[in-house]
């Protein structure tokens, strides 16, 4: 099996001593949570940070609870407990679709929610399932904390808006009435990254969509997002023909690469049917069945 | 001969010798051997596929403070070991010496203190490459401006191998004319890999004061392997003691020999004291023994009321760099000419052209019985696209051809001579265990509502237990096997064989054969193999060959034994040998049951000063040497049925039903084991598995994120069912099964998937059938699988 | 550095380096090589071990993470000369064949009755998924999970302290 490089390796006791850390550290230094991103990277000689920083203990930063009207969810929670978490699934039924493709089982009850999205692969599924849901992340660092718009929270394949000395400290998502979210992915086999997977979230007003979030990732989607059909959908009837329409938009508007997955054209036509797909179960589970 | 006896006492579900120390996580695997002072090896590897070595600078790895030893294809061409034979009479590189020819051919090899060092140590190695455009397509590996691979060789100036033909092409031809349907398709087998879970890798432990070599190895013919070290690299053969310990998987894989493996005994050689490489995974998916990669054309000949009269072949085989397939000696592209099938065919005629590309060499491996693999799904796919063409249904155009029973010893049109079979009983089975008829109404009611479900036939025949040594052998080594039983004082037995396990039960089986011979318990016989110091010579574990082959010898070595007791017997009984009858585990006197021997009481009286007979050795010990008069010819039919979803292209094996028939089964849990185990592979290959390449050469299927492996979720919970039609020449009517669900499977899978797309006329599609290859098989345009698609 | 953490209930200290893998500290550091490794990609599972009664990739894991933690290995599995439930029924059923992956199938199956003792076969399939077997094509290592789920007798890793996953986050970060 491969091995990763040499590295020096250092445990934080808090937030604070992780910040601490990675200032002293500087950009060679690299956030370790459940590993599961990073450690094959490491092993693969792809990655070669010179120092860890091991965040697994901070207690504090893995947490899943309802307040202020926000599902907020702790970086550090690992997949299998936002699986197994009744309330982010009775809210987001989105994740608990989402988790249940993301790798395996066993990798997920080490993975963490924040290690996942700061790894930024262009194919995550909850990068995808964030951005339908129009998540919030909340960013600490040496000067404090600061929000961002999951949708800004990329800014390239493999990269984010976390500067080297920050650290993602929770996901939080507005709870709202009448609401409900699918997702739906293909893959070549269990616990494949996607050839193509699209979430979708509607906020239903009788029968019109008051608010539409899309969500599309392997696609090539900007921001993992389809914003023009999501545009196409406000204020539109939640039917089947709209839906269809809304699918043609998402996939107009992405840019899917041909690779061992599959063509192009085969991407781009999931990015549709998908996004019907899910906005169906959506729709369904907002009650406008 | 023995076949068919229903009584059998040993014989049944016997719960497995073995697990005791697999449950307990003691068994032990070659990476679990520590030796003291054990060095590790790790190998570094051409990052492209076809390049010229201008010049390789070691100096920064030997300075390393772990590191022990870097060799290099300069330094081992001193001693002329830069170059080894292949398993096809072809040689291989052990480290590169000229020109690398795969991406990931052996380039140095170094040894250090543990492995994390040694893999450090690769990358302070310097190589300068001067890249050459590479042949990665093998239907352009013959044009006539094709760079040359193989010019090591003298004189060769293309990248042809061999070529190979077999049957009648006058009578052929002849029955095509006169045909009314003809259907003809091109369809790729691709390149795969069996990709066991543990990987390859040896200890070598050269003793430098009592100059023996003793090899831990992941190898599925350790006697072979030894023979080979004392060839290659002039060590005294009775000095090599190969061990394969326990083993994570085979699937033909660990049967050749590797340039690690060389490497580390050089390396233990160098530094006086073990040397340890085990290979990563993308070592072993890049260049380990791949499997089939052919490029076929198949045409069927049938007249109009669906009789088939005439199969022709022609394929063009991938070998990679060098020709290291195995296979025997006389059969360069193995038993591919088992493509006549299970059907009564009056001609048939096949074609096979190797050549040379620049990936890793192999192409016979993954259970595909030499070839069979590919065989069956050439014909299997025709058949199935003749009933498409016939309008008939392809169980019923199978049924109508079939071989018959009374037509057996059956010599196909391609020179092969199937034993014993009752086939279209066991289509039979097959089509009742799964609820044909039932399938065939609900997949019409399905399709009225646009729904795809599929149906998959596949029926096959196998050639399994190499093999007769006169004209089976491998590098020479004819394939003959021994076998060597003792039976101590106290009645307990030791059998030692030379085929060695992988995972398929031996020191269960084969102790259940002794004991059924000799009418001990199972638990009083101990099975040795996979160590060439306490075992006879053999040509070890592969193409089916334990039971047919091994399990012949130890039935033969018993029987011997058996009369061997029968003279001590008789003395202890003071009768006359031929008044004695075996019933019971006793030799008895024939009418006086109350005057009778166990053979423990047999075999102390053996060891102690019993006056026996003139010319009656002492002991109870007995060996044999197995050469099979023929191969057995296992069969099977097996039925599919699959979901396919037509927005997304994505597959569901819904049920599988497997009928097999392997003749007398000794373990029948052991043999459904083996069937589980193979059909796994087949959906695997049929659904999700294949080692592709781009335009440079860089091998894509390097790592299981891309070398996809059907798990828990994809395998659908097999359905076996049995028929038993003994083999008439196996000592104990056994045939082997090992391969024959691999062989069997894909075809089933690949014609249910076929059969689902029928309403959009989607006629074939190459494994794997992804999701986006079926999508775009619907859309017309299914997908090239062998080449990347950028 | 230094890690101290408990492995089948025993204490552990040893000198590492950082980059150290689990699954190498446990197979050559501690010679127990009862788990296995088989990719390079966390695929095949093949190392799969406990960590705090939760099942996980241990070549995904450095060796300092597990560092005042407990692990749970195959050999741990049950008191010597004992067999737990699941390793029987894996006999029984003869739910392994080269057994290479069966010590990491084993713990995962005995993780779920702990937390599911009565799962459907899809259920056990999907545990399951993340673990590759070449040999049975786990139709037996699924009758063997179901074998033993039928003849647990509160087994181990079944009285109070075994949460897992299945407890929510805030349960277990306090």
């Amino acid at each position: 099996m491969q091995v990763p490089a040499q590295v020096e390796y250092e445990k934080a006791a808090s937030v604070e001593h992780a910040l601490a850390l990675l200032a002293r550290y500087g950009p060679e230094a690299r956030v370790l949570a459940g590993g599961h991103s990073l450690i094959p990277m490491m092993k693969l000689r792809l990655a070669q940070p010179e120092t860890l920083v091991d965040i697994n203990g901070l207690s504090e930063l893995c947490y899943l609870r309802v307040a202020d009207g926000e599902l907020h969810i702790g970086a550090l929670t690992r997949h299998a407990q936002l699986l197994a978490s009744v309330p982010a699934g009775e809210h987001f039924a989105i994740l608990h679709d989402a988790e249940k493709v993301i790798a395996d089982p066993v990798v997920r009850n080490w993975g963490t929610i924040g290690g996942s999205l700061c790894q930024a692969d262009p194919s995550e599924d909850l990068s995808a399932a964030f951005a339908a849901l129009k998540a919030i992340m909340v960013i600490r660092g040496p000067d404090g904390t600061r929000t961002v718009p999951a949708r800004e929270f990329h800014t390239a394949p493999y990269e984010t808006v976390v500067a080297p000395g920050e650290l993602l400290t929770e996901i939080g998502i507005p709870i709202r009435p009448g609401c409900g979210s699918a997702y739906e992915k293909v893959g070549r086999r269990v616990g494949d990254w996607p050839v193509g997977a699209a979430g979708a979230a509607l906020r239903l007003d009788g029968d019109t969509i008051a608010d539409a979030g899309i969500g599309l990732t392997a696609v090539g989607a900007r921001n993992f997002a389809a914003a023009e059909a999501e545009e196409f959908l406000r204020g539109a009837a939640a039917s089947e023909e709209n839906f269809t329409r809304a699918g043609q938009i998402a996939a107009e508007h992405c840019r899917p690469v041909s690779d061992q997955r599959g063509p192009a054209a085969y991407k781009r036509h999931l990015a549709a049917e998908l996004t019907v797909r899910a906005l169906r179960r959506a729709r369904d589970r907002a009650g406008g069945a | 001969m023995n076949a068919g006896r229903a009584n059998r006492g040993a014989y049944g579900p016997v719960p497995r010798k073995e697990d005791a120390r697999f449950l307990r996580g003691r068994g032990t695997f070659v990476d679990d051997v520590q030796l003291s002072g054990m060095l590790h090896g790790a190998i570094l590897r051409s990052p492209v596929a076809h390049a010229r070595i201008r010049s390789i600078d070691t100096a920064a790895a030997e300075a390393h403070p772990k590191v022990k030893a870097v060799l290099t294809g300069e330094i081992l061409a001193a001693r002329k070991l830069a170059w080894m034979p292949t398993l096809s009479r072809d040689v291989q590189a052990v480290l590169a010496t000229d020109k690398v020819r795969f991406q990931g051919q052996e380039v140095a090899f170094v040894v250090a203190e543990d492995r994390y060092s040694a893999r450090d140590a690769l990358e302070l190695i310097n190589v300068e490459y001067e890249p050459l455009p590479p042949v990665i397509d093998a239907e352009r590996a013959l044009d006539r401006d094709a760079p040359v691979i193989r010019d090591d060789i003298t004189g060769k100036a293309d990248n042809h191998i061999f070529d190979w033909s077999v049957g009648d092409q006058a009578a052929t031809d002849a029955a095509f004319a006169a045909a009314d349907v003809v259907v003809t398709q091109d369809m790729l087998y691709p390149r795969v890999h069996p990709a066991p879970l543990e990987t390859c890798g040896a200890v070598a432990d050269m003793d430098e004061v009592s100059g023996k070599l003793t090899i831990w190895s992941t190898s599925q013919a350790p006697h072979a392997h030894r023979t080979l070290y004392a060839l290659f690299l002039s060590l005294p053969e009775h000095k090599i003691r190969v061990i394969s310990p326990d083993i994570g998987g085979g699937f033909g894989n660990k049967a050749p020999v590797y340039p690690g493996y060389v490497c580390a005994i050089l390396g233990s050689q160098v530094t006086g004291r073990p040397v340890k490489w085990v290979e990563d995974r993308s070592e072993n998916l890049m260049s380990t023994a791949f499997a089939r990669d052919f490029h076929m054309h198949g045409e069927i000949a049938a007249t109009r009321d669906g009789t088939i009269l005439a199969l022709r072949a022609s394929v063009l085989a991938d070998h990679g760099a060098f020709n290291g397939a195995a296979q025997p000696t006389k059969f360069p592209a193995g038993f591919f000419g088992m493509f006549s099938g299970s059907y009564d065919l009056r001609a048939a005629h096949g074609q096979v052209t190797g050549v040379y590309t620049n990936k890793a060499p192999g192409g016979v491996a993954y259970s595909c019985s030499f070839r069979i693999t590919e065989a069956v799904y050439l014909v299997e796919r025709l058949v199935d696209l003749l009933a498409r063409e016939l309008d008939m249904d392809p169980a019923e155009l199978r049924m109508k051809n079939l071989l018959r029973p009374e037509q057996f010893p059956h010599t196909t049109p391609t020179g092969w001579e199937y034993d014993s079979g009752d086939y279209t009983r066991t289509l039979r089975v097959a089509l009742e265990t799964a609820g044909y008829a039932e399938l065939r109404r609900e997949q019409a009611q399905r399709r009225e509502r646009g729904e795809l479900m599929g149906i998959g036939i596949s029926f096959f025949t196998e050639a399994v237990g190499a093999g007769p040594r006169g004209h089976m052998d491998i590098l020479g080594l004819g394939m003959a096997d021994g076998a060597d039983l003792r039976v101590h004082p106290t009645g307990k037995a030791v059998l030692a064989v030379s085929c060695q396990t992988q995972g398929q039960g031996h020191e269960t089986t084969f102790a259940q054969i002794v004991a059924e011979e000799l009418g001990l318990s199972v638990d009083d016989v101990e099975v040795v193999h996979g160590d060439t110091d306490r075992t006879p010579f053999g040509l070890g574990t592969y193409g089916s060959r334990s039971t047919p082959v091994s399990g012949a010898a130890a039935a033969v070595a018993a029987r011997k034994v058996r009369e061997r007791a029968r003279i001590v017997a008789a003395a202890m009984l003071e009768a006359s040998a031929d008044d004695l009858e075996w019933a019971d585990g006793r030799w008895q006197v024939r009418g006086d049951p109350a005057h009778g021997k166990t053979l423990a009481e047999i075999a102390m009286a053996a060891h102690s000063s019993l006056d026996l007979p003139e010319g009656v050795l002492g002991h109870l010990d007995a060996d044999t040497v197995y050469n099979p008069p023929n191969l057995t010819y296992p069969y099977g039919a097996y039925i599919c049925v699959v979901d396919v979803d037509p927005g997304t292209g994505v597959v569901q094996v819904r049920r599988f039903v497997a009928v097999d028939d392997c003749g007398v089964r000794v373990n029948p849990m052991i043999v459904a084991g083996q069937i589980h185990g193979g059909l796994a592979d087949g959906l695997g290959m049929a659904l999700m598995q294949a080692i592709t390449f781009d335009a440079d050469g860089n091998c894509l299927g390097g790592s299981f994120m891309d070398y996809l492996l059907p798990t828990s979720v994809e395998c659908p919970s097999w359905e076996l069912g049995e028929t038993v039609t003994p083999c008439p020449h196996h000592p104990i009517g056994a045939k082997g099964v090992g391969e024959s669900a691999t062989v069997g499977s894909p075809a089933a899978v690949v014609n249910a998937v076929m059969d689902a797309l029928k309403p959009y006329g989607v006629r074939h599609a190459d494994m794997p059938l992804t999701p986006a290859n079926v999508w775009s098989a619907i859309q017309g345009t299914p997908l090239r699988t062998d080449l990347a698609l950028t | 550095m230094q890690i101290t953490l408990t492995v089948n209930d025993a204490a552990v200290t040893r000198e590492i380096e950082p980059r150290l893998l689990l699954i190498h500290f446990l197979r050559d550091d501690l010679e127990l090589t009862g788990s296995h490794w088989g990719c390079d990609t966390s695929n095949c599972g093949a190392c799969v071990v406990w960590l705090d009664e939760t099942p996980v990739k241990s070549c995904t894991v450095l060796a300092a993470m597990a560092d005042g933690h407990r692990v749970r290995t195959v050999e741990g599995m049950a008191p010597p000369g004992r067999l737990d439930p699941v390793q029987e029924g894996f006999a029984r059923c003869h739910g392994l064949q080269c057994g290479f992956c069966t010590p990491g199938m084993m713990l995962t199956a005995r993780w779920l009755l702990d937390h599911n003792p009565d799962p459907t076969e899809a259920e056990i399939r999907e545990a399951l998924s993340g673990q590759v077997c070449r040999c049975t094509g786990y139709e037996n290592i699924v009758r063997a999970v179901q074998w033993a789920a039928r003849h647990e007798a509160g087994g181990p890793g079944t009285g109070p302290g075994a949460a897992g996953p299945g407890a929510t986050a805030s349960e277990v970060a306090g």
